[in-house]
């Protein structure tokens, strides 16, 4: 991978270090998921979803409120439909 | 080769509510102040802070900071310095309002005053009734909060450092504070801020814990950095739980949840709460359901393979009352816990959520230490405010809104002393110390150059997982005792950390690993204060503290009424008093505490 793509990839995955933890989950599943071999559009569309206030961030990410952006709806409806890591839900029974 | 040193008057570790308040004051009265933040000032956790800040502003109906001064020591369970909460609380309306001024969009009432609603624990008349006292921005006011003082603080031209990563202090042989070393983590460069006040404003560290309800920036840097540098820490055995976090996630299911109907049942499907609570049952207080949550776990009636979570169970409730009176909860649980909650019930733990203790100070904002001449001597150059602190405000167990207020009146209080400090102290900054800049960079190189080290990832999983077992919401003598051993094992493997990844910018792993340098030491400490405290008092519950004549509710006064300092060095714990004189009243006497 070269330097530039590193440094991008590093600071969106800080980024996603929010003031909120059912954020920070929701980001730290998609990373888990995509890995290093994130496509440069949906690099784009992340770094204009981070922008977001966390609340603001919150409603779009649970399906409260629907963006207005249909390619950032289709990064959002990818980010709800990450696998559940959570290995309570998992193994529970 | 030695890092770059940037001179200021101030510098401030953190840019949540604490540190942005201590930055205006500094700012303001012309000092050059820089502000060290991990996350955009914006994206601090105190954004997540919606019940409000307490204020007897008074409002909606009568109220005095004297009946807000007695419900604080009394949610305190007497632990709190009478001298800091009659501080607190006096302050409370001042800043405030001061806060409105800055342009906080509290809610209003319909003659244009700030509304006020009622929260749990907030009484009139010294616990007769009660009373609207919290100040709230919709369900936002934490966020509203951080916003209004950031941009009070662009205004007055403080200098922020967004991205950067406090290490360690810098602290010369007489013990003065001589400013901070931080990494940028854009470049990975190491520089060392010189400053006459170093303000610490970092935050709890709730993440020492498997379930909790903190974001995962809260890994206690200030608490860390502090106990490197030789300062104890203060009443760590006291943290505050909500009964119901998703197991695994830690995401908060509100209270009302059981308020509509849901029902907690064990392995075997049994409502437990009848055992422990025949009339309240579910709707019991906080902390009688996660004492009872936990001893159904610890004797094996716990859910899943490892029988380690209980389950709440809304299936019964007709689904659209779910959606019309729990909305957002199904979401919550179809995301986090993974079950959708109208078919299934949801797998919930007692979750960590406030740390009472902290870097302790006095009611300047001033880092105080136990020293020859007395308990509370002054530690020159350093402050610290609001949930990194211990001022004691909370004592044992903190009241609602009361941590927005603490942040407002101690961050604003650091600030003032330091001011008034640095317009007496000299105009040449001290000579840096190179031995303390030297311990910072030797962190940072052992860490790059660690093999066959430990992974940062299992070694945090161990420490939490340790945490949640032997140091919960409810504390058992022979689990306490294994978990000093355990978590001391952590600490080793913590010692030893490695990183594949040694590159320089925006390395998140090395981010995370120094990060756990300074979870492990806040760990420790708790394990260590918690198994040593010998009775129940507010948030320290212990099953061999029972509720007697001589000690009501396990609370020990004779022997416990006194402040934990724990010492990084030696582990050793050294014990100060309470401060039960206030500064103008009368001292709020000891009683059971009941609601």
């Amino acid at each position: 991978m070269d330097e530039a793509r590193r440094v991008r990839i590093g600071r969106l995955r800080w980024h996603c270090r929010r003031a909120l933890l059912e954020l920070d989950i929701v980001f730290q599943r998609f990373w888990g998921e995509v890995g290093d071999d994130i496509d440069e559009s949906t690099l784009d569309l992340m770094e204009g979803l981070l922008a977001e206030e966390d609340h603001d961030l919150w409603e779009l990410v649970s399906g409260r409120r629907q963006s207005e952006d249909p390619a950032q709806q289709r990064l959002l409806a990818r980010l709800q439909a990450t696998p559940n890591l959570n290995t309570f839900a998992t193994e529970r029974h | 080769m030695n890092p770059t040193v940037r001179k200021f008057d101030a510098v401030i570790v953190g840019a949540g509510g604490a540190g942005l308040r201590a930055a205006i004051q500094l700012s303001e009265s012309g000092f050059k102040t820089a502000v060290i933040t991990k996350v955009f000032p914006t994206r601090s956790h105190t954004v997540a802070a919606q019940g409000g800040v307490a204020a007897s502003l008074g409002n909606s109906e009568e109220d005095n900071w004297h009946w807000h001064m007695y419900d604080t020591v009394k949610g305190s369970d007497w632990l709190g310095d009478q001298d800091a909460i009659e501080f607190m609380c006096k302050k409370a309306n001042e800043c405030v309002i001061e806060l409105e001024h800055y342009g906080m969009p509290f809610d209003r009432l319909d003659n244009g005053r700030i509304y006020q609603r009622p929260f749990g624990g907030h009484m009139s008349n010294f616990g007769e009734k009660p009373v609207r006292r919290s100040c709230a921005a919709a369900d936002r006011t934490g966020h509203a909060m951080l916003h209004a003082m950031y941009q009070r603080n662009v205004k007055a031209n403080t200098q922020f450092f967004v991205e950067w990563m406090a290490l360690d202090l810098v602290r010369d042989a007489e013990g003065e504070v001589l400013g901070v070393t931080a990494m940028d983590m854009e470049t990975g460069e190491i520089v060392v801020f010189h400053a006459k006040a170093t303000i610490f404003a970092t935050g709890g560290a709730g993440r020492i814990y498997y379930s909790s309800t903190n974001a995962f920036i809260n890994t206690g840097d200030g608490l860390g950095i502090a106990a490197r540098a030789g300062i104890p820490l203060e009443d760590m055995e006291f943290w505050q739980f909500h009964p119901t976090g998703v197991a695994g996630a830690g995401v908060l299911i509100t209270e009302g949840v059981r308020g509509e109907g849901g029902i907690l049942r064990n392995a075997q499907g049994e409502r437990f709460m009848e055992r422990y609570a025949p009339n309240a049952k579910d709707l019991a207080s906080r902390d009688v359901v996660s004492r009872a949550m936990t001893t159904e776990i610890n004797e094996g009636r716990g859910c899943g393979p490892n029988k380690d979570f209980v389950l709440l169970d809304i299936t019964h409730l007709d689904p659209a009352t779910i959606m019309k009176r729990l909305p957002g909860i199904r979401e919550i649980a179809i995301q986090f816990a993974g079950v959708d909650c109208i078919k299934e019930p949801i797998p919930v733990v007692p979750t960590c959520h406030y740390q009472m203790g902290g870097i302790p100070t006095n009611y300047n904002g001033q880092v105080v230490i136990p020293g020859k001449r007395s308990q509370n001597e002054i530690v020159p150059g350093f402050y610290a405010a609001g949930e990194c602190a211990c001022a004691s405000v909370h004592g044992a167990n903190r009241l609602g809104t009361n941590s927005l207020l603490d942040l407002l009146v101690f961050g604003k209080s650091a600030g003032e002393t330091a001011v008034e400090t640095l317009k007496l102290s000299p105009k040449a900054h001290k000579d840096l110390p190179q031995s303390e800049i030297d311990r910072a960079l030797a962190r940072v190189d052992r860490l790059n150059s660690q093999k066959d080290g430990a992974n940062v990832h299992e070694t945090r999983l161990a420490m939490q997982r340790t945490m949640q077992k032997h140091a919960g919401v409810f504390r058992f003598a022979d689990l306490l005792k294994e978990g000093v051993e355990k978590i001391l094992e952590v600490q080793k493997d913590v010692q030893r950390t490695e990183i594949k990844d040694k590159s320089k910018v925006f390395n998140t792993a090395r981010i995370e690993a120094l990060e756990l340098d300074n979870l492990i030491e806040v760990a420790v400490s708790t394990m260590i204060s918690a198994e040593a405290r010998k009775e129940s008092r507010g948030a320290h519950v212990r099953n061999d503290c029972p509720d007697t004549a001589e000690c009501p509710d396990g609370r020990d006064d004779k022997n416990w009424l006194k402040h934990s300092l724990w010492y990084k060095e030696g582990n050793r714990l050294d014990y100060k008093s309470v401060k039960l004189t206030p500064l103008t009243v009368e001292t709020i006497a000891l009683k059971k505490r009941a609601y």
